[in-house]
C-alpha cells in the first residue's frame, strides 16, 4: 500500500536525524517487564497521569489567577463563578492534588512492600524521594495561592519552621517570605515557584526516575530478577514488552481511577473538608488565626510528629528526620530478600506498625491538641521511627523463606497461602460463601443488577427516540445531517477514483 | 618545527584553575538573585510606629492593631487579673522574662509600662500563629487550673495574661513585647521606644 510505504519513508527520514524508532523500542516495545504485576504496580503510571493533569489544569488556571495579596482571593472566586468551566478546572486541580498524593503514597508503599528500593535500584528510589519532596513543596506553595485563612496561617507555621534553625533561622525565614510576615511578596514568589521552578524540576526528575528505571528494570512482587532467566533470544523468560501489554493494562487502571476522580470532582470537590478546608473560604486575615488550624491531609502525619515533641527545634528536627530517614531506606534495610512475601516476621510486624503509625499520625494531625491526642501521637511517632531506626538491627537477623527460581502469582491465591493467619481468613471466607446469607444476598444483587440494566436500556431507548424526534423539527440538526451525508458521499467518490 | 611535548600537569593545573575561577564567578553571579528575594526597601520602610487610643478601652477588653504586618495586642487588665499573675510563677517556663524579648521598660513582673495596660506582639513564639485571647477562668477545654491567658490553637502553647509561657508546651519563650511609649495619658505609640 502506498500510504504504508510513505509512512515507512517518513520514519526512515526521521530515524536518520533523530533516534525515534530506537527510543520507541527501548522505552516501550522492547522494554521487558515482569509478567506478574498486580494492582500495586498501577500507581507509577497513575502518578504520571496526575502530573499531566496538574500541569494542564494549572496552565489554564494561571490564565485567570492573580498573584497579588489584594486580588488573589477574589480571582479564585472569579474562576469559580465567572470563568466558563473555571470551577471544573479548579476542582480538577485541587482534587487532583489530593489524589496525586494518594497515588504517590501507594506507589511508595509498593516500593517498601516489595523491596523495590533495594540494590540495584537505590538511585531510582532516591530520585523518587526527591520528587516526593518537591511535590510537597509544590503542594505547600500551591495552597498559599487562594489566599484564604488556612493558606495564610498554614504558610505562617511552615515557614516559621525554618526560624527554629539556630543562628541563621530567622534570617532564612525572612528571606523565604521576602517580608517580615507572610505578605504580597511571599504570595508573588510562591506563584513563580509553583508554576515554573518546581514543576520544571519535577519534570526533569521524572525523566531521571524513568531513565534509572529503564536501566535497572522494574522489580516485581516476588522480588527476583527476571534477567537471570533469559531465553535463547536474549529475552527474559518471565518478561513481556511494556507496550502493548502494560500500556493496555494500565489503561484499565486509568479508567477506574478516572471514575473515582470524576466522582470526587463532581460530588465531593471539597473532599469532606479534607481537600479544601473550611477556613480557606475566608480571605486571609493577619490579625486572627482560625480556631482549628491544620495542614491539608497529606501533610498531617508529619505535622503530628512536629506537634508530638514538646520543643521547637526538636519538633522541627523530628519532622525533618521522618522524611530524611526514608531516603536512607536502601541502606537501612540489610536483608538481601526484597519482597515481603519471603521476608521474616520481624519485618512484617514492623511494616504493619509503620503503616498503622503513619495512618494514626495522619488522623491525629487533623485533630485539636489534647493530652490524649498528644500521647497517641507520641506512641505512633515511636512506631514510625522504630520501624526505620531499628531496621539495620532486625533486618540482618531475619529468618527468610527460600526465593523461587521463576516468577509466581501476581497475587497469591488464598488456597496457596500458608500460616495460621491465612488459614483463618480462608476458613472465614469459605464459611461466608457457604452461608444462607450470602446465597440470598447474591440473588438480590443479581436481581438488582438485571433490573438496573433493564432501566438503563429503557432510558437509552427513550433518549434515542427523543433525539430523533427533535432532529426532525430542528433545521440546524437537519443541516448537520445533510452536511454529514455530503461528506460521506464525497469520501465515497474519492475512494472510487482511487480504485 | 619544534616537537610538541604535552605537559599534562600544566593542562590539569590550568583546567582546575579555570574551573575554580568559573565556580567563584558563578557563585558571585548568584548573589543578586538571592538578594532580590530579601525584603524590599518598601517592605523595610513599613516599620513606622502605630498610634493607639486607649481611652475607650474597657477592663478586660483587647484590641488588635497591625504593626509591620503583625498583630499587636493592647489589653486593659482589671485589678483581679493582675492579682493572679504572681500565683502562676511555679508553672511558668520563664516567669522573670530573662530569656524573652521585651524592652527594658517592660522587664517587670507584669511585663508592661503601666501595670493595667498590656501591649504584646500577638505572635506565638513557637511557629507564628496568633494565640486566642481566653480570659475566662477554668473553661472546659483548657482545664480547671486555667486563670485566663492566651492559648495558641495551632500547637497548644499556653501563655498567661502577661504573655508568659507555661512549662511543657512547644513555645520556647514568652510573647514578645514590641517597643512602645505613652504619647499622652490616653495614646500610645507602638514601634518606637520613645518620642523621636
Amino acid at each position: 500500500m502506498a500510504l504504508n510505504d510513505k509512512t515507512k519513508a517518513l520514519v526512515a527520514w526521521l530515524d536518520e536525524r533523530l533516534p525515534v524508532t530506537q527510543f520507541w523500542e527501548s522505552q516501550l516495545t522492547k522494554y521487558y517487564v515482569p509478567k506478574n504485576f498486580n494492582f500495586l504496580y498501577f500507581f507509577g503510571s497513575l502518578a504520571l497521569l496526575m502530573l499531566v493533569n496538574q500541569i494542564l489544569t494549572g496552565i489554564f488556571l494561571a490564565m485567570h489567577y492573580k498573584p497579588d495579596a489584594l486580588l488573589a482571593f477574589d480571582s479564585v472566586e472569579y474562576i469559580m463563578r465567572d470563568v466558563q468551566w473555571g470551577w471544573l478546572l479548579r476542582y480538577m486541580h485541587s482534587v487532583g492534588a489530593s489524589l496525586f498524593f494518594i497515588v504517590i503514597y501507594l506507589h511508595m508503599f509498593r516500593g517498601i512492600f516489595y523491596g523495590s528500593f533495594k540494590k540495584p535500584r537505590e538511585l531510582l528510589w532516591l530520585f523518587g524521594m526527591v520528587i516526593f519532596l518537591l511535590l510537597m513543596a509544590e503542594a505547600f506553595m500551591g495552597y498559599l495561592l487562594p489566599w484564604g485563612q488556612m493558606s495564610y496561617w498554614g504558610a505562617q507555621v511552615i515557614i516559621s519552621l525554618f526560624g527554629a534553625i539556630p543562628l541563621v533561622g530567622e534570617d532564612l525565614a525572612t528571606w523565604i517570605r521576602g517580608d517580615f510576615v507572610i505578605a504580597d511578596a511571599t504570595l508573588n514568589r510562591f506563584f513563580a515557584l509553583h508554576v515554573i521552578a518546581v514543576p520544571l524540576a519535577i519534570l526533569m526528575l521524572v525523566v531521571l526516575h524513568l531513565a534509572a528505571l529503564r536501566t535497572v528494570g522494574s522489580g516485581n512482587p516476588d522480588g527476583i530478577e527476571i534477567n537471570k532467566n533469559k531465553g535463547e533470544d536474549g529475552i527474559p523468560l518471565d518478561g513481556i514488552p511494556f507496550h502493548p501489554y502494560y500500556t493496555v493494562k494500565d489503561l484499565v487502571a486509568v479508567g477506574v481511577f478516572l471514575i473515582v476522580f470524576a466522582f470526587m470532582i463532581f460530588y465531593h470537590p471539597e473532599g469532606g473538608g479534607y481537600f479544601l478546608e473550611a477556613p480557606n473560604f475566608e480571605p486571609a486575615n493577619s490579625l486572627k488565626t482560625p480556631e482549628h488550624i491544620q495542614p491539608v491531609w497529606y501533610f498531617t502525619p508529619f505535622y503530628s510528629i512536629l506537634r508530638a515533641i514538646p520543643s521547637k527545634l526538636g519538633g522541627v528536627i523530628a519532622m525533618g528526620l521522618a522524611i530524611v530517614l526514608l531516603f536512607f531506606l536502601p541502606w537501612l534495610d540489610r536483608c538481601p530478600v526484597r519482597s515481603v512475601r519471603y521476608r521474616g516476621m520481624a519485618f512484617k510486624l514492623g511494616l504493619l506498625a509503620f503503616i498503622v503509625s503513619f495512618i494514626g499520625l495522619g488522623i491525629l494531625g487533623g485533630q485539636p491538641v489534647t493530652p490524649g491526642n498528644t500521647f497517641w501521637a507520641r506512641v505512633f511517632s515511636l512506631g514510625y521511627f522504630g520501624f526505620l531506626v531499628l531496621m539495620p538491627y532486625y533486618s540482618q537477623r531475619e529468618v527468610t523463606r527460600p526465593l523461587p527460581e521463576r516468577l509466581t502469582h501476581a497475587i497469591i491465591p488464598l488456597k496457596e497461602r500458608e500460616g495460621w493467619f491465612w488459614r483463618t481468613v480462608a476458613w472465614l471466607c469459605y464459611a461466608f460463601l457457604g452461608s444462607a446469607f450470602y446465597r440470598v444476598a447474591r440473588m438480590k444483587l443479581e436481581e438488582l443488577l438485571r433490573w438496573s440494566l433493564d432501566q438503563l436500556m429503557v432510558l437509552a431507548g427513550r433518549l434515542w427516540a427523543e433525539v430523533n424526534a427533535r432532529a426532525a423539527h430542528s433545521p440546524s440538526a437537519q443541516a448537520l445531517m445533510a452536511r454529514i451525508r455530503q461528506v460521506t458521499e464525497w469520501l465515497k467518490n474519492m475512494q472510487g477514483k482511487k480504485e | 618545527m619544534t616537537r610538541e611535548v604535552v605537559d599534562n600537569d600544566k593542562r590539569r593545573f590550568l583546567t582546575q584553575t579555570a574551573t575554580v575561577v568559573g565556580a567563584v564567578g558563578a557563585g558571585l553571579a548568584s548573589i543578586p538573585f538571592i538578594q532580590s528575594m530579601k525584603p524590599s526597601a518598601k517592605a523595610e520602610a513599613l516599620g513606622a510606629p502605630v498610634e493607639v487610643d486607649i481611652s475607650k478601652l474597657e477592663p478586660g477588653q483587647l484590641v488588635r492593631v497591625l504593626w509591620r504586618g503583625k498583630p499587636v495586642w493592647v489589653l486593659k487588665r482589671p485589678e483581679e487579673t493582675l492579682a493572679t499573675l504572681p500565683k502562676l510563677t511555679g508553672q511558668l517556663l520563664d516567669p522573670k522574662s530573662e530569656q524573652s524579648v521585651q524592652p527594658d521598660s517592660s522587664r517587670n513582673p507584669h511585663r508592661s509600662i503601666r501595670p493595667e495596660v498590656f501591649v504584646a506582639l500577638g505572635v506565638c513564639t513557637h511557629l507564628g500563629c496568633s494565640p486566642l485571647y481566653r480570659p475566662e477562668v477554668a473553661p472546659a477545654d483548657l482545664g480547671s487550673d486555667w486563670l485566663g491567658g492566651f492559648f495558641c490553637p495551632c500547637h497548644g502553647s499556653r501563655f498567661d495574661l502577661a504573655g508568659r509561657v507555661y512549662k511543657g508546651v512547644p513555645a520556647p519563650s514568652n510573647l514578645e513585647i514590641p517597643p512602645y511609649y505613652y504619647m499622652s495619658d490616653t495614646r500610645i505609640a507602638i514601634g518606637s521606644g520613645e518620642a523621636g
